[in-house]
């Protein structure tokens, strides 16, 4: 904890040092610019209830260095409404290829009930040919816990506005989280198709459809737990930038 | 002030009166200006003027607009010089941020070019700046800010200068043509979304429904094999223009498609039309319908006469035509972008109750194989332009994504290169599918070999053993692509043009009307490539953007030969500040300009006599590009300095 802490700081420092170190522009501008991307803000008609989910990131720098921030998380809107999960995430961005950033940053994970997490995460992300969006995130936690998070997302176009997005998402760890329910190797897969109408760039509502899984003993975790292994939901939300 | 104004006398004196209060009451610098501004360019002659820059607002789409004029006016003023004379300008600064005036394809003292940061500090709010120098050449040419986005939001105009003696050409009638874009958008905000998203303004791109339709009419297979080579690098087949006519309305002389702008003309009258494009980011192919027009300059120098029907016009550049309409009708100036996402209008008309038809856009054209470097190799335009197969490297094609079915490999084994690979560009060569690093063949430039510059003096120019090999420094995240084999298109029509059935002019048919402006032999050659990287956003020159560019050393009044490699999938307008810019046509005829549209793919060369020592600006005349990186310094110095820094460094 105390060591997570410690880190953050430097990162902090480290990417103050690199993102604040004026480009020279033609009169003397530093070009930095930033950008707010909540890429899903949803209401998901989940087996225990409505829940709304979010998944959003924003950056600000220059061409290569960047500071980047992300959080995801859900929030079961019935009974009282608590926050399931919530996973925010700093880090220092650095382009290394013409479509790949490595990232070196820290995650925190705030959970309601089971302790807090921190993580220490390395990844890349950037375009595939094909036009797929990927990320890739090892993450490294307190008591020797790790994560391998990979995504991938692609545009299809119907029309220049309706635009079709197939996502996937998988999770595997290094080692069992009891506290968490979450056993070692392949943990969850989740995969999205959303449907989205660009009214402006900037703003497009859509709908979709959102599938969850758990493998392995986290699926048994589930089980013991009387929880589903897997869920289908519809969803429906917004997709919003500036 | 002996200035002879042409434009409404009111306004005139509005003008000294606003100027009588400020010294009176105290005002600031915005208070003073005028709050709207007018559309349409008035003109003032004479060799004394006072202009007046301030912000107002302007109303083109319906909604008042902050816009950045001169003496109130969108576009500003129209001025008309005489070669010979010396002007003075007195240039106020009425905007709360620092302002500029560069005259633009003008040889002047570079402290009169008005580069903030080059040739002075700029003019700084509530200052007055004087400029003042000789005229010694006369033509078309125009004037805008250097500074920040300003010229995006209006601060551009005409500039004609009337030759000392009697024009060759003369004429009943004479109209400067202004041509821009204008936003509604903050030009500050279209620069940061496009760093965002940079296909943002691109409504063309290609959909599902596209790609069903390629696979009814060309068949899957074919379709596949087409976009294998799109979706490897990930490139779009309609990024023909960053900023499109989503946010742009497009003008003639301030006047929307709507506003039509209209000339009047007798039948039987021989009309002079000085097109400027003046935009911050559109290419135009115009055409006036009906009527032929026929060229005597381009970029204000004087070339052989040739008819044509259409022409492709780059950002800065301008082109004076000669129509000569014999029937009582109305002809329309149609400029349409080379995006096809909209277009300038105006009309040619006996009578002002009259307009032309305008006509349709065209479809918006798919970059192709000869966009992405890769020589002639389009499946139609195979064996059109056979001196290029000479520069193919068939071992590396293979890696790129070619689709070879469609070639014909019997008209190009003569002239395949098969053997000669570059290895210092190997080791690179897996990082995207599109990197086909030189082949180390010979160049095959009609003109003899000169020396390059190499990097013992500036290591932003990197040895090359050919101007096509890619320097250590064309790789990174600042460049997305390499063109494997750039070639001479100066005879190409470019993109969207090459299927027309009249005469479209190109660089090719063009020449300096009074033989020879200089000499054709250079002492040396610099080799610069035009590098990018869309998604990014990012430009620069030989991968190295402006901020950690080195400035670019030419020796007082050498002859150098610049050779520009065109790695990226856009348009260039090239424009190199004080300096000729005498384009190679390749058979020891010149072509003298300011600013070259380089295509994507193309390799060109001009010879440059270094005449004028200072500090020059060398850049993409796109706004956007040049802000982001695609600029440097070019500084004259005198030959004796130059080896005094090399002995002192050593
Ligand atoms: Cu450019």
């Amino acid at each position: 904890m105390k060591a997570s802490m410690t880190l953050s700081g430097l990162l902090v420092a480290l990417i103050a040092v690199f993102v604040g170190t004026p480009a020279l522009a033609m009169e003397g501008m530093p070009a930095r610019f930033g950008q707010i991307l909540v890429d899903q803000l949803e209401a998901r008609d989940a087996d225990d209830g409505t829940v709304a989910a979010w998944s959003a990131n924003a950056w600000y720098g220059g061409d290569i260095n960047k500071l980047y921030f992300a959080t995801e998380g859900e929030r079961l809107m019935d009974r009282g409404g608590e926050t399931e999960s919530l996973e925010t995430r700093l880090a220092w961005s650095r382009a290394f290829a013409p479509y790949w950033d490595w990232q070196l940053g820290v995650r925190r994970d705030w959970q309601p009930d089971d302790p807090n997490r921190d993580w220490v995460s390395v990844g890349v992300m950037g375009v595939a040919p094909y036009f797929f969006e990927t990320e890739a995130n090892l993450f490294l936690g307190e008591s020797g816990h790790s994560e391998l998070r990979l995504e991938a997302e692609y545009e299809l176009l119907f029309t220049q506005r309706l635009i079709l997005t197939p996502e996937v998402e998988a999770s595997l760890y290094g080692k069992e989280d009891r506290d968490l329910g979450i056993g070692q190797g392949l943990a969850t897969v989740e995969a999205g198709l959303r449907l989205r109408y660009e009214i402006r760039r900037e703003f497009a509502p859509y709908i979709g459809v959102h599938w969850e899984k758990k493998f392995g003993d986290t699926a048994d975790f589930a089980r013991d737990h009387g929880e589903d292994t897997s869920d289908t939901m519809l969803v429906a939300g917004i997709r919003v930038w500036y | 002030m002996t200035t002879s104004f042409s434009l409404p006398r009111r306004r005139f004196v509005q003008g000294l009166a606003l100027g009588g209060t400020a010294l009176g009451l105290g005002l600031t610098p915005t208070q003073l200006f005028a709050r709207q501004g007018q559309t349409g360019a008035p003109e003032l002659r004479g060799n004394q003027f006072q202009l007046n820059i301030g912000a107002a607002d302007v109303n083109l789409t319906g909604r008042n607009r902050p816009a950045t004029l001169v003496n109130g006016s969108l576009p500003a003023p129209t001025l008309r010089w005489r070669e010979g004379e010396t002007v003075t300008l007195r240039v106020t600064n009425h905007l709360p941020e620092t302002t500029s005036i560069h005259w633009h394809g003008l040889l002047l003292p570079f402290q009169m070019d008005g580069v903030p940061g080059l040739s002075f500090d700029g003019i700084a709010p509530g200052e007055t700046f004087t400029y003042q120098f000789p005229l010694r050449q006369s033509g078309t040419y125009w004037y805008h800010s250097h500074s920040g986005f300003q010229e995006q939001s209006g601060l551009y105009g005409g500039l004609i200068i009337d030759p000392a003696e009697a024009d060759p050409h003369t004429v009943d009638r004479d109209y400067a043509v202004v041509l821009s874009d204008w936003s509604d958008q903050d030009p500050k905000r279209i620069y940061a979304t496009l760093k965002k998203l940079s296909h943002y303004y691109n409504f063309s791109e290609r959909t599902l429904f596209d790609t069903l339709r390629d696979f009814r009419e060309k068949g899957v297979v074919r379709t596949l094999k087409d976009r294998h080579m799109w979706n490897r690098m990930r490139m779009s087949e309609t990024d023909l223009a960053d900023v499109t006519g989503y946010t742009y309305s497009f003008l003639v002389n301030g006047h929307t498609p709507a506003a039509n702008w209209q000339a009047r003309f007798e039948p039987g009258e021989r009309i002079k039309l000085r097109f400027i494009n003046a935009s911050a980011m559109t290419i135009f192919d115009l055409r006036i319908p009906g009527l032929d027009m026929t060229v005597v300059a381009m970029d204000g120098q004087p070339v052989k006469p040739v008819r044509f029907h259409e022409c492709r016009l780059g950002v800065a550049e301008t082109l004076d035509v000669i129509v000569e309409p014999k029937d009582h009708r109305a002809y329309t100036l149609f400029a349409q972008t080379i995006d096809r996402s909209g277009y300038a209008r105006g009309t040619l008309t006996p009578d002002p109750s009259l307009s032309a038809e305008v006509p349709e856009l065209d479809p918006v054209p798919l970059l192709g194989h000869r966009e992405m470097g890769m020589g002639a190799m389009d499946h139609g335009a195979m064996g059109h332009d056979s001196g290029a197969m000479k520069t193919m490297d068939h071992s590396r094609m293979n890696h790129g994504g070619m689709d070879h079915g469609d070639m014909n490999h019997g008209d190009m084994s003569g002239g395949m290169n098969h053997g000669s690979m570059n290895h210092q560009g190997m080791s690179h060569g897996t990082q995207d599918g599109m990197d086909h690093s030189a082949m180390g063949h010979t160049n095959h430039d009609t003109n003899a070999a000169v020396p390059f510059a190499v990097s013992a003096d500036n290591p932003d120019l990197p040895a090359r053993q050919s101007a096509t090999e890619h320097a250590d420094s064309e790789y990174g995240p600042g460049v997305d692509m390499r063109a494997m084999s750039p070639v001479p298109m100066l005879d190409d029509p470019g993109i969207g043009l090459r299927d027309r059935d009249w005469k479209v002019l190109t660089y090719a048919d063009l020449e300096y009307a009074h033989g020879l402006p200089d000499s054709t032999q250079p002492e040396r050659e610099i080799v610069l490539h035009l590098t990018g990287n869309m998604e990014r956003y990012m430009w620069s020159f030989n991968g190295i953007p402006f901020a950690d560019a080195e400035p670019l050393e030419l020796y007082h009044n050498e002859r150098v030969r610049l050779t520009l490699v065109n790695d990226t999938m856009m348009h260039h307008p090239i424009h190199l500040h004080g300096l000729w810019s005498d384009l190679e046509l390749g058979d020891g005829r010149l072509l003298r300009k300011h600013t070259l549209l380089v295509k994507p793919g193309e390799k060109l060369s001009y010879l440059v006599r270094a005449d004028a020592l200072g500090r020059w600006a060398y850049h993409c005349h796109l706004l956007y590009h040049m802000e982001a990186g695609m600029f440097r310094e070019v500084r004259v110095v005198p030959r004796h300095q130059h080896h005094t820094d090399e002995e002192s460094r050593s």
